[in-house]
């Protein structure tokens, strides 16, 4: 038995319950205001559907041996016609760091500017950082149109 | 102190009700010792005061500035092509952040090298040390405000190095983004940041720092305190030391001026997240020696990713840093001290140097 302030016996297990319910109460108070908090710092999902599919444009209007950027929904994408008159498409996120690659066609390469990094036609990371191969969509031509498709 | 009857008569009524005596006394008889490194003493004055251009400056970039992926660039164009005098204050804001880390910097290194920073001093070093961390992060949320290229792309890559962190990278890179893309919803957060959260903390911080450092006076380097007591040298804190740190402000100040007119700040283009990153992209040169040594790990280390080796690395290294009181005493020789300190500059220097060249 414990003795309260004024000298009573205070049973420990009523002083245990009580300190229990106050930590708990006190947690759920903590929780009742970062809980509101931290979900409100997550942005919520954005009701945009996700492209799976765009037209880009006609045959023609790309030259051989040349890479165009295009939106694919709100992520860039690149075309590539290669100088057989092939085409290819990419998302143009670099897979190291997050920029957005481009066709030099001096290399005959997909390049990188931010750390030099370097894929060849097909979209395989052949130098410097980026980890591993450029993402491939697909490429439809109808009637002279071309759609690129995930 | 002779006083006119009506500055007797205010200092008067004001001592009645607040009995500020006790610290125009403790101002009167605070002493600052004299000797060849005094000149180190300055900085941490110094970082203060590019501190206090930057709130002013920053203030008056906010009343033209509006974040937002369709206002934020033009706005910035705004201020510099037709606010009077707008090309000027943008200037002074981006050289004095870069001239507040570089003397936060040499700040560190002369408390590091004097060893100002062991017992009874320990708080101050890891104030000062989260003073400058908090320092990078203004540099790293403004750097994205005016919307441009370089900073839209140097942001891509700076956050997405957080993605790598394991188990809780993507929910850091979301809440550090606002969404899964340097958006819009990024420059606002950023905005929010730079503006508000890092001020308030900053504030906070150099508060402590400061009250730490009046309340136990500046520290006396080893050999000096070793001299017999007539060669010891003093200077009063007031006036002559907070006259000599004025004087230092006025010099700051005009190198501040001549750099700010000289080399006004660009824009360059605005961000498109349609068009290819351009060549050139750089972090500010205070991030590029971690840069330049996350360049050089390769991608697989182990079983471990390159990157996240240079991220627990550099997050461990901050740690260490921020607590070295605890790991160096009084027992720990000076000239070990001073070549630690060395190794870190040589390290910090050179990578910075590589990395500008490559
Ligand atoms: C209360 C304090 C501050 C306020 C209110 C403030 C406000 C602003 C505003 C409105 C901008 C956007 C305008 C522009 O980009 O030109 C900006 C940009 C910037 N700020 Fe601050 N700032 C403050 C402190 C700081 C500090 C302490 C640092 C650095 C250590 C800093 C570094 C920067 C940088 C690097 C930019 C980008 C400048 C540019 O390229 O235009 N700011 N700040
Ligand atoms: S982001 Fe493309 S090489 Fe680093």
């Amino acid at each position: 038995m414990n003795r309260d302030s004024a000298g009573r016996e205070v049973s420990r297990s009523r002083r245990g319950f009580l300190n229990t319910l106050l930590s708990v109460s006190a947690i759920a108070w903590l929780g009742s205001v970062f809980y509101p908090i931290t979900r409100y710092l997550f942005p919520p999902e954005s009701h945009e559907a996700n492209v799976r599919s765009v037209k880009v444009g006609m045959v023609g209007n790309f030259e051989p041996d040349s890479g165009t950027i295009f939106k694919f929904g709100r992520k860039p994408g690149l075309l590539i016609r290669t100088p057989e008159g092939e085409f290819r498409a990419f998302n143009a996120t670099c897979t190291h760091l997050d920029c957005t690659v481009q066709y030099r066609q001096d290399l005959g390469q997909i390049w990188c500017a931010c750390h030099n990094g370097k894929y060849d036609r097909a979209g395989n990371n052949v130098s410097g950082p980026p980890p591993k191969p450029l993402e491939e969509y697909q490429v439809t031509i109808k009637d002279g149109e071309i759609t690129v498709s995930s | 102190m002779t006083k006119k009857p009506v500055t007797k008569a205010l200092f008067k009524w004001i001592d009645d009700r607040f009995q500020i005596q006790d610290l125009v006394e403790f101002l009167r008889h605070k002493q600052v010792p004299r000797h060849g490194k005094s000149l180190w003493y300055y900085f941490g004055g110094i970082s203060l005061f590019f501190f206090l251009i930057q709130v002013v400056s920053g203030i008056l970039l906010l009343l033209y500035y509006k974040p937002g992926e369709d206002s934020a660039y033009e706005a910035v164009q705004f201020i510099t092509a037709e606010v009077e005098f707008g090309w000027l204050v943008r200037s002074v804001h981006t050289w004095a952040a870069n001239l507040m880390i570089l003397s936060a910097f040499i700040h560190m290194f002369s408390v590091l090298f004097t060893r100002a920073f062991v017992k009874p001093r320990e708080l101050t070093w890891i104030t000062g040390t989260l003073l400058l961390f908090v320092g990078l992060g203004f540099g790293f949320s403004g750097y994205l405000l005016p919307w441009n290229e370089l900073a839209f792309f140097a942001t891509k890559v700076g956050t997405d190095i957080v993605g790598a962190i394991p188990f809780i990278g993507d929910s850091a890179l979301q809440l550090l983004r606002g969404g899964e893309d340097v958006t819009g919803a990024t420059l606002s957060r950023f905005f929010a940041i730079h503006v508000a959260v890092m001020p308030a903390i900053f504030t906070l911080l150099l508060s402590v720092h400061l009250i730490m450092v009046q309340r136990q006076g500046m520290s006396e380097p080893e050999n000096w305190k070793k001299l017999p007591e007539g060669d010891k040298r003093y200077m009063p804190f007031f006036p002559h030391f907070l006259l000599r740190d004025l004087l230092i402000w006025i010099v700051a100040l005009n190198v501040l001026a001549l750099l700010a007119i000289l080399w006004p700040s660009e824009l360059g283009l605005k961000a498109d997240p349609f068009l290819p990153a351009p060549a050139g992209i750089m972090p500010e040169w205070y991030f590029i020696f971690m840069f330049q040594t996350l360049k050089l790990i390769p991608a697989h280390v182990l079983f471990m990713e390159g990157e996240l080796l240079g991220i627990f690395g550099f997050g461990l290294g901050a740690i260490v840093w921020m607590l070295l009181p605890l790991w160096i005493g009084h027992k720990v020789r000076s000239s070990t001290v001073s070549l630690l300190g060395i190794l870190v500059i040589i390290y910090i220097v050179g990578m910075t140097i590589w990395g500008f060249l490559v």
